[in-house]
């Protein structure tokens, strides 16, 4: 038997997790570095792992399948294809990282750092373990069990409102959850009805499923990713939660664990209900195309710096769903690919806006101006990652969003052209950032600001190096994307359109 | 059919190293912004000698290609591959052409002097790395945009180029005017931008690829519409970058910025990117004359626009960003006649680098002996002070005058005959703007260097150090003979660009000697209009009311006032009242939903201060429910 790569990816920082939770009271130190130290293992497994998958042909790969409940079909069944495996090098990639964010920010107000390391150690592998389900019913229990460790994640280390930032993230993804879960039982009844009742994708993919019935189980499945990854208009959770919860907790929310939403989208509803996606995805595409333009509308209409970044996440999700549901190789690959560059350019925004508040104490931009003379380095990283979210050519996040909108447009123009309006309003929402908060004359509040330290600037180059390498490189992780995103696409059953001088219709 | 791209060889010997030309700037860049405070006293050095380092290699190119025929000029030079996805090939590669190769000498050229001259300008600024590597990351981008071989390697370039455009503008970014200056620039670039991209998108459609040699060929297949639609949206790329109607706000304000930037990029070079990208596009406008006649249109619309505006600053750099809108006015004009222009808008984008960048430079010569006073009221009498600046900028204003035999004198007049040649109403616009041109360069000359004192109390001017001064005298010394070299050395300009841009004549209604003869008679009224305006009378330290004219060019024609009115306002409503219903609609909507879902949320809320085991209960009571569900399905 090979090496069960997945099972220790899960196993590693949920072990992290309960021995940085059983680090004796008052060892604090400890336990950070326990929490870290495990991290940092997962996430060179991880690297591992996927220099492995990329030097192997096989679509699929890590695959590991064992009865769980062996009466209603239930599997530990886990499998990574090129979507999988990216998502899960990302994952592990950016726990470390957001870690090192969090080091200091549990300890005003006295609060226990202990469990605030330890519950995003939990964290990680819950995620790690959604993208690496092959059993449907598996990848349901953990996409709706993240919501405890992320609930007391907000709930208690977050900001003055956390318990109603809390109580409302809570309540917006158990309704998502609790419709998806009427449609996860639909689906199971499916199967029952065709002979074996399971909850194997692979099985699950394979049955033939009457259209009327896969319009009501995407709808349900859609409905809980929709509220995830937020579209319009089921977003107003995000918002609320960035805002209140930590910055760093803010990043791996809609850094990672949003990502959930989108992963779901592309690697779940598609392949499960290709004849509803393709009814219903003109409709999807116009909501993405709402999103892109109404979170890039509020964005710029925000006072408060971390509203500001959530609400960009909101618009950038957007894009993502709008490549999903646009049935394109480039659109598709450059969804998938977005994720991973908003992951990286979002948990540095978030991060670096942290260590403004954590300078100067208020999350409004109305506090700050004038911080690029005094902190260079700080404004400068506040520049770069923005740069990233407006996708300037030269940075990962460019490669994505241009695939997507390329990808777009060879099938669907006008939400093309009306997304492409989105790369205006990005230049806007960024640029008044820094201007607003670096730029102008010191002020006596920020004339003192200390620039980054040796910590916080190990947080951000990796990111910085990352992106940059993705914006000029992007090839190799592009394919490995592509050979995840093909055969989704040929489930579905839409080819990408033919260019017109090679007899392409209009 | 005319294929401007038909033989392009792979790249060899001393060609196959034409990465280095961007590379060169791109590592000191990186160097000097990642060095940080250490390498300040090191920058002007180091960012100086790597872009001259480009353009010795460059000129070591041009001789070589020189020495080959017509036909095996162009190269090219695929790098790696940058993503393939579902038959959409995108590999990084250079292609270097008789365009190209233009474009090259003169950015590492007038580059590497403008550099050197702000080795002298910068010299009391304590941030020298910062301003280096940012002119150092402007110069590799510019190189990218112009040896590109694919639109969206292209693409790279041309916002890698507005990004510097935007660090160089807001270089002073303590000051409000200078971050806002330097915002604005961008995001009217992007609006440009977006159209680009749009470009590129149709391309792919109709192409199934964005690689110039994979585009250009095929044009001739693709149906005109769409060739139509392609047109008029890199139209509207380069008039984001170009500063042309109607994007053309930004480039006023862009003055903010230290002068030696507005020297290179706000004049000599990257504003020409429109240019650059219509005349690289040929193959698509030549089979879309509608897209062609909006490219004239525009032309003609900007070079009258920048004229009257240039002719009412009182601030001498405003005055020149006019001019700069006005002359590359000129060239996309030229650029929209197709075949009869191409040649000639290249030709004048040429010695304008020279002769913007030479009176640039000369403007903050003054600047500089006068505490960086910028009013040109608070001027005058500077010929004697400033001997060497005068004599230079002398040399400039006549050459962007046109008065023979300066530099501008052969291309401006190429350009009218041109228009002429196609239409009257083109050649009028073009032949009106030279008047005014006219009028306005006196202006600055007469209010700058002559008449009376008028200075500050505290200002003593005073010449420049020679590290700026020789600057001066290579550029000025282009504005004199750059026009005649560039049009008779060898074959010239338009046989150098043919196998590119191809070639074709229109004849002129009246023989062209005495359109020459017109062209200067109409400048003669332009200069003499202005001497008996500011010559012949003492120029007033304020400026006086003036006309309604005068008014509306002292606010840039309300170009503000109209984005303002049609976009900013209504945009800045659309956001606030976004965020309002938000806050309050939308979100109480879902809200009560929520709270409609059997009070739940107050229940939760009373959970939310009970213990640990209150939720793991309540988890536990949901995978109660999930558990009963599936049994419950395995009934039947």
């Amino acid at each position: 038997m090979s090496f069960p790569w997945l099972t220790t990816l899960i196993a590693l920082p949920a072990l992290g997790a309960v021995l940085t939770a059983l680090v004796p009271e008052g060892m604090e130190r400890v336990a950070k570095r326990l929490a870290l130290g495990a991290s940092l293992v997962t996430a060179a497994l991880a690297i591992t792992a996927g220099i492995a998958f990329a030097s192997d042909d096989a679509a699929v790969q890590f695959t590991e399948q064992y009865t769980w409940i062996e009466a209603f079909g239930v599997h530990w069944a886990l499998g990574a294809d090129g979507i999988r495996i990216t998502m899960i090098v990302l994952t592990a990639v950016i726990t470390p990282i957001v870690l090192l964010a969090m080091w200091r920010e549990a300890e005003p107000e006295g609060r226990r750092p202990k469990p605030y390391f330890a519950l995003l150690l939990l964290l990680e592998a819950m995620v790690i373990g959604a993208f690496a389900a092959q059993d449907l019913l598996l990848f349901y229990i953990l996409f709706e069990a993240m919501l405890i460790p992320m609930y007391f994640l907000i709930g208690m280390y977050g900001g003055p409102k956390r318990q109603y930032a809390a109580v409302k993230f809570l309540l917006y993804n158990l309704l998502g959850g609790l419709i998806m879960l009427a449609a996860v039982i639909g689906i199971y009844v499916e199967a029952v009805q065709a002979g074996e009742g399971t909850f194997l994708l692979s099985d699950l993919i394979a049955l033939d499923i009457a259209p009327e019935t896969q319009r009501w189980l995407f709808l349900g499945f859609m409905f809980a990713f929709a509220i995830k990854a937020p579209l319009w208009p089921f977003h107003t959770w995000l918002p609320d939660a960035a805002a209140e919860a930590t910055p760093s907790n803010a990043a791996y929310l809609s850094g990672i664990v949003d990502k959930v939403g989108t992963f779901g989208m592309i690697a779940l509803c598609l392949p499960l209900f290709p004849a509803a996606v393709q009814e219903l995805a003109p409709a999807i595409v116009v909501l993405a195309v709402i999103s892109i333009l109404y979170g890039a509308l509020l964005a710029i209409g925000q006072t408060d710096i971390k509203r500001l970044i959530a609400y960009t996440s909101i618009s950038h999700f957007g894009f993502i769903v709008l490549g999903i549901f646009a049935l394109t190789s480039q659109a598709g690959t450059g969804a998938t690919l977005y994720m991973v560059n908003h992951a990286l350019a979002t948990v540095a925004l978030f991060a670096v806006a942290g260590f403004m508040i954590s300078r100067r104490g208020s999350r409004l931009w109305s506090d700050y101006g004038g911080v690029q003379k005094p902190a260079p380095v700080l404004s400068g990283s506040l520049l770069f990652f923005g740069l990233a979210g407006l996708a300037l050519p030269g940075l990962g996040t460019f490669v994505s969003e241009f695939m997507v909108l390329v990808g777009t447009f060879s099938r669907y123009r006008a939400a093309a052209v009306f997304a492409t309006v989105g790369i205006i309003l990005a230049a806007l929402y960024i640029l008044l950032l820094y201007q607003r908060t670096m730029t102008g004359p010191a002020r006596a509040e920020t004339a003192s600001f200390p620039d980054l330290r040796r910590r916080e600037r190990v947080i951000v180059a990796p990111l910085a190096a990352a992106i940059l390498a993705i914006g000029f490189f992007p090839k190799p992780l592009i394919d490995v994307i592509d050979d995840g995103v093909q055969p989704i696409l040929s489930e579905v059953g839409e080819a990408d359109p033919t260019p017109l001088l090679e007899g392409g219709s209009e | 059919m005319l294929t401007h791209t038909g033989s392009v060889q792979p790249a060899e010997g001393v060609f196959s190293a034409t990465w280095l030309l961007i590379l060169l700037p791109l590592v000191s860049a990186a160097v000097l912004l990642l060095g940080g405070r250490r390498l300040d006293r090191a920058a002007p050095i180091i960012g100086t000698i790597m872009p001259a380092a480009s353009f010795v290699y460059a000129l070591v190119l041009f001789i070589t290609m020189v020495g080959r025929d017509a036909e095996a000029r162009a190269f090219s030079l695929p790098l790696w591959d940058w993503f393939a996805v579902g038959g959409y090939e995108v590999s990084v590669g250079l292609q270097l052409d008789q365009l190209s190769m233009a474009f090259v000498l003169l950015i590492t050229g007038v580059g590497s002097v403008i550099h050197l001259y702000s080795i002298g300008y910068m010299a009391e600024d304590d941030r020298q790395g910062r301003f280096f590597g940012y002119l150092n990351l402007f110069v590799a981008a510019m190189l990218l945009l112009v040896l590109a071989d694919d639109f969206l390697i292209l693409y790279v370039g041309w916002e890698g180029v507005g990004l510097a455009s935007y660090l160089l503008i807001g270089f002073w970014q303590h000051k409000d005017s200078a971050a806002v200056a330097a915002k604005k620039a961008f995001v009217v670039n992007r609006v440009g931008d977006a159209g680009m991209s749009l470009a590129i998108m149709s391309m792919f459609v109709v192409f199934g690829t964005t690689a110039f040699a994979g585009v250009f060929p095929a044009a001739a297949e693709a149906s005109e519409g769409w060739l139509i639609a392609i047109g008029l949206l890199l139209l509207l790329g380069a008039c984001g970058k170009s500063a042309q109607f109607p994007l053309q706000s930004w480039l006023l304000d862009a003055m903010e910025g230290p002068t030696p930037v507005s020297a290179l990029i706000h004049a000599a070079t990257m504003v020409t990117a429109g240019v650059y990208l219509i005349v690289r596009a040929a193959d698509i406008y030549d089979l879309a004359p509608a897209a062609q006649t909006a490219v004239v249109i525009v032309g003609a619309i900007t070079l009258l626009m920048g004229a009257i505006i240039g002719t009412a600053k009182d601030d001498i750099k405003k005055a020149l960003a006019g001019s700069t809108m006005s002359q590359i006015g000129y060239m996309m004009l030229a650029a929209g006649l197709g075949p009869a222009g191409y040649a000639f808008a290249i030709f004048h984008l040429l010695t304008h680098g020279f002769f913007k960048a030479n009176l640039f430079l000369g403007a903050g010569s003054v600047m500089h002996g006068m505490n960086d006073e910028a009013n040109m009221r608070r001027y005058g009498a500077l010929r004697a002070a400033m001997p060497a600046t005068f004599i230079t900028f002398a040399a400039g204003y006549l050459a962007i005058i046109g008065v023979p035999p300066f530099a501008g004198f052969f291309s401006k007049d190429r350009i009218i005959e041109a228009a002429f040649g196609e239409n009257f109403l083109y050649g009028f616009a073009a032949l009106l703007g030279a008047g005014i041109t006219a009028f306005y360069m006196t202006r600055v000359m007469l209010m700058t260097f002559a008449g009376r004192k008028r200075w500050a109390e505290d200002a003593h001017p005073h010449e420049s150090p020679s590290v700026m001064t020789i600057p001066l005298w290579i550029l000025a010394a282009l504005s004199v003979v750059g026009g005649l070299a560039l049009l008779y050395i060898g074959g010239g300009i338009v046989d150098w660009l043919e196998p590119v841009t191809g070639e074709e004549h229109h004849e002129l209604p009246i023989p062209a000697v005495a359109l020459t003869g017109i062209i200067i008679a109409v400048v003669a009224l332009g200069i003499a209009t202005a001497w008996l305006v500011f010559g012949r009378q003492p120029v007033p330290a304020t400026a006086p009311a003036g006309s309604f004219v005068t008014v509306a060019a002292r606010k840039d024609l309300y170009g503000d006032a109209v984005n303002e009115a049609v976009f900013m306002r209504p945009g800045q409503y659309l956001t606030r009242s976004l965020v309002y219903a938000e806050n309050k609609g939308l979100d109480g909507a879902v809200g009560g939903i929520a709270a409609a879902f059997g009070g739940l949320s107050a229940r939760m809320r009373r959970i939310q201060t009970g213990f640990v085991r209150s939720y793991a209960l309540s988890m536990l009571a949901g995978a109660a429910v999930v558990v009963v569900a599936m049994l419950l399905v395995r009934l039947p």
